[in-house]
């Protein structure tokens, strides 16, 4: 999936977390974490991130998460909509999201 | 045999009495007493010295030395700054704070330490940049956490000697009988200053509101004051207290109220003549909303509540569910007036309420308390001062004195918050061990501590979600993850003592 | 024993808090919405946050229902993609008007349901009836799908549509409640009355719970957890209604073994209805947790 735009999703409410995503064409992807809860649980949201961009294949991107406290299903859930918005597209894989 | 200040002929001793003393004039010993007998006009006797800087010399304050101050006026403080900013400015150096806790308006101690004026600290808690400092290494020599008995047991062996107290007061006569419910600047409840008066070398009173002789009914006395200074203001009414406490309307708290007050239902404590104290925590004042009901229903009612009061007690109270209130700390506008009116909303020092080393403190006879905590593990430890983050956010306050001396001990907590998990394998810092803490009440669920399997089947029998403290804990875990350990450093910046004295916990400063 | 159905309650599709810990509250059945409560700009987002929480996390027993878009509204298709999926136990249709809504969206789920091997038939639905022609079809709607396990009633809409709006006495929807239950009983499906939403007015949603309570509903959408607890407490039998219902089950045995006729519990005289009555009262009891097995005479 290209990144052809900039696609955000989510909120800065308690337990949720709003994510950006760049095109970032040619230069593979780059993660920018800030979280509440970063030092017990950065490590594990930068690699639910990074698995989550492998299924959807997106091979460029530059991903910025503010992270509230989010579980890992809404992590993904949100990466999801920030993702296809960036994408611009609609067609939604339901199987590997 | 000698001859005294009036001519009498007086034996220098007497046997099985000893030496004696001649009266060398009515005035000789009594400095503070005026010797213009009968004279109208004079001005009338009293303690007043006119600035604080006037006051800190009168006292003869030293480097090294201890002062006090309580947290009456929490949030609204402006004692400890106004204060420690006038011996800052005397250049006075290594000071050791013991203060009844440390709340957000203390903020200004950062710049103490960093100058050297203060050395040390020893309180009940601390909170916000000033905790955040101390945790990433502030001070070399680390905080002493106590409980609020164990402070006053601590006053009372003279493990912490204080050399002046500087007590903000919301009403003071001349001579120093004050109370804390009258004046614009009013807290309810002087119950941490109390101690304080009772034990420290030097007593100075701060008050903005100077009332006529004698200020009865007082929390300290005259006998027990040295000055009185008079300011503009000693606190902001807007921090002192957020106005009359509401029940909360958060769906989450009242599920926890509502649970809490069916484990008090069903723990076989509820009957007539019971005694009860709750926190200030939003699900624990909205138990009193649940317990009202039950108490109606079941024509129950409790002899006496404890604490920290606050409005929905008082007005459990003054309803005619509650006969005594016995209040070391009034939380809001509601209990602040209420120790002022009514006869039976009494209140009690640091010592009376929770001191372990006194002839007998009101905690030990107190059958249910609800509580709050931060984490909790597997084997029911609670901590209430570090956050998930490692970084000191709370205070010590009378949860361990109340856990051990209360029949039912009730701990209410959400089982996670945000990603955090509540229930955890070991907590950060203990400050309540958990052999004292009977029962957990969480939103996913109840845990009993299984020293008490008694209460385990009465709340089981009556159809509340009931599991084992691992269960709740293996619960919280499948929902947010296993966390990354906090790393700390080697270097101690705080110990935690129990209230008699020994140290339980160390808090360690954080990595970065 | 009876699913009960006294509480569904509404949870907006975009709140991660609130669709993380919805079922903590123990309502009935809890329902995540993308209608509504979605702004046109975050149906997606709604629609992938409730996607996977509903793979993920563990609602512990509470029936989960899914609130759809319409398909005209562009939305629903895609919501049906996703949902069958995700698999909640219940798709709640909006905006239902006649028996065609619900086979095309019928239609629409078993084709998903084929793409991704469910067996047809595991997602039910429940059509909510918020219009004056969806009323006059209440009963074709009702016996439209086997799926079908519900019918309920939006009144807000429907009340506009009337060219009138609500009242507290709320005698401007009695005969769309009156429709709606007598066409769910006559096919034999639960009926779900509409929300309260005067949050403030405690004793204005008391009366409305007792009246639709009276009228037959099962229960209520609800906009809050903390119209939980007078919901429940209202449906709940009181131990006098229970106490009856036993002694007229207990007559009826009696009279059964002793091949008697007519019996009667309290000077009343027992027929058909009563002891169906009863047996409804002692099922619902059971259902609540204030009747154990055990307890049973």
């Amino acid at each position: 999936m290209k990144i052809v735009k900039t696609g955000i999703a989510g909120t800065l409410e308690s337990s949720d977390v709003m994510i950006t995503v760049r095109s970032n064409s040619g230069k593979g992807i780059e993660i920018h974490l800030q979280s509440i809860v970063e030092k017990q649980f950065g490590k594990q949201i930068r690699l639910v991130v990074d698995s989550f961009l492998k299924t959807l294949s997106v091979d460029d991107a530059v991903v910025q998460i503010n992270d509230r406290g989010a579980l890992d299903c809404t992590i993904e859930a949100r990466l999801a909509a920030a993702l296809y918005r960036g994408a611009d597209r609609t067609d939604y894989d339901w199987e590997k999201i | 045999m000698t001859e005294n200040e009036l001519g009498r002929m007086i034996p220098k001793k007497i046997d099985h009495i000893g030496k004696l003393l001649p009266f060398e004039g009515a005035y000789a010993h009594t400095p503070l007493v005026k010797k213009e007998k009968g004279n109208r006009s004079l001005p009338k006797l009293n303690k007043l010295v006119d600035s604080i800087e006037s006051v800190i010399v009168k006292s003869e304050l030293k480097d090294g030395m201890t002062i006090s101050f309580h947290h009456h006026f929490r949030n609204g403080d402006k004692i400890l700054p106004m204060v420690m900013e006038v011996i800052a400015g005397m250049g006075i150096k290594d000071l050791t704070i013991a203060a009844s806790s440390l709340t957000g308006a203390h903020n200004c101690l950062i710049q103490h330490i960093k100058n050297g004026v203060v050395k040390r600290l020893i309180t009940s808690g601390i909170r916000g940049d000033l905790a955040e400092e101390i945790s990433n290494g502030l001070m070399d020599i680390p905080v002493l956490f106590h409980s609020h008995g164990g402070r006053a047991r601590g006053l009372e062996t003279g493990q912490i000697k204080i050399d002046v107290a500087f007590l903000g007061v919301p009403s003071s006569d001349v001579y120093g009988n004050a109370n804390g419910y009258t004046g614009k600047s009013a807290c309810g409840s002087l119950g941490y200053a109390r101690v304080d008066a009772k034990y420290a070398d030097k007593v100075v009173l701060i008050t903005d509101n100077i009332v006529e002789y004698p200020n009865t009914p007082f929390s300290i006395h005259q006998d027990q004051v040295d000055s009185i200074v008079v300011v503009d203001s000693v606190g902001d009414p807007e921090g002192i207290t957020t106005g009359a406490t509401r029940i909360t309307k958060n769906p989450r708290d009242l599920l926890l109220a509502q649970l809490v007050s069916e484990v008090v239902v069903s723990s076989g404590y509820f009957e007539n003549g019971f005694s009860i104290q709750t926190g200030s925590g939003g699900a624990s004042v909205a138990t009193t909303r649940f317990l009202r009901e039950y108490m109606e229903n079941r024509d129950i009612r409790a002899r006496w509540a404890l604490g920290g009061i606050s409005g929905p007690m008082v007005k459990l109270h003054e309803d005619g569910f509650i006969n005594r209130l016995l209040d070391v700390q009034s939380f809001d506008s509601e209990a602040i007036r209420s120790i002022g009116e009514n006869r039976y909303h009494s209140e009690i020092d640091a010592s009376y309420y929770a001191s372990p080393l006194n002839k007998g403190c009101a905690v030990n006879k107190l059958n249910v308390v609800i509580l709050s905590a931060l984490e909790i593990d597997t084997s029911f430890n609670v901590n209430v001062i570090t956050g998930s983050d490692g970084i000191i956010r709370g205070a010590s306050g009378g949860h361990s004195d109340t856990a051990i001396g209360s029949g039912l001990s009730i701990i209410v907590a959400p089982l996670i918050r945000g990603r955090t998990a509540t229930v955890i394998d070991s907590v950060k810092t203990v400050i309540t061990p958990g052999s004292t803490i009977d029962v957990l009440v969480t939103d996913r669920g109840i845990a009993v501590n299984p020293r008490r399997e008694e209460i385990k089947e009465r709340l089981i029998k009556s159809g509340l979600p009931v599991y084992s403290i691992e269960d709740l804990k293996n619960k919280a875990e499948k929902i947010v993850g296993k966390p990354e350990p906090i790393k700390f450093k080697q270097k101690i910046v705080g110990l935690v003592e129990y209230r008699d004295g020994t140290i339980i916990d160390v808090i360690r400063q954080v990595q970065d | 024993m009876a699913k009960l159905r006294r509480t569904m309650l509404y949870v907006p599709g975009s709140n991660a808090g609130m669709v993380k810990d919805a079922h903590i509250y123990r309502s009935d059945s809890v329902m995540f919405d993308l209608e509504d409560s979605i702004s046109v700009n975050e149906k997606d987002s709604a629609r992938f946050l409730v996607f996977k929480a509903l793979k993920t996390l563990d609602y512990e027993g509470i029936e989960t229902v899914v609130r759809i878009n319409s398909i005209e509204s562009g939305f629903g298709v895609e919501d049906i993609k996703a949902m069958v999926r995700a698999k909640p136990d219940v798709i709640r249709l909006p905006k239902t008007e006649k028996a065609d809504d619900i086979h095309e969206v019928e239609a629409l789920i078993e084709e998903e349901e084929k793409k991704v091997g469910h067996p047809a038939g595991t997602i039910r639905l429940m059509a909510a009836i918020e219009s004056p022609l969806g009323v006059i079809n209440a009963y074709s709607i009702a016996t439209s799908s086997r799926r079908l396990i519900g019918i309920a009633i939006g009144a807000e809409d429907y009340v506009t549509a009337m060219k009138t709006s609500r009242s507290e006495e709320g005698f401007e929807v009695l005969f769309a409640r009156s429709q709606i239950v007598n066409a769910a009983r006559a096919a034999g499906i639960y009926a779900l009355d509409t929300v309260y939403s005067d949050l403030n007015n405690e004793e204005g949603f008391i009366k409305e719970i007792t009246l639709i309570k009276q009228m037959g509903f099962d229960g209520k959408s609800i906009i809050t957890p903390r119209q939980i607890a007078p919901v429940h407490k209202i449906f709940t039998p009181t131990a006098k209604e229970i106490l009856f219902a036993q002694k007229v089950i207990e007559g009826i045995k009696e009279a059964e073994a002793n091949k008697s006729g007519v019996i009667a519990v309290e000077g009343k005289m027992v027929d058909k209805p009563i002891v169906e009555r009863a047996e409804r009262i002692i099922e619902l009891a059971k259902a609540s947790g204030v009747l154990n097995m055990d307890e049973e005479r």
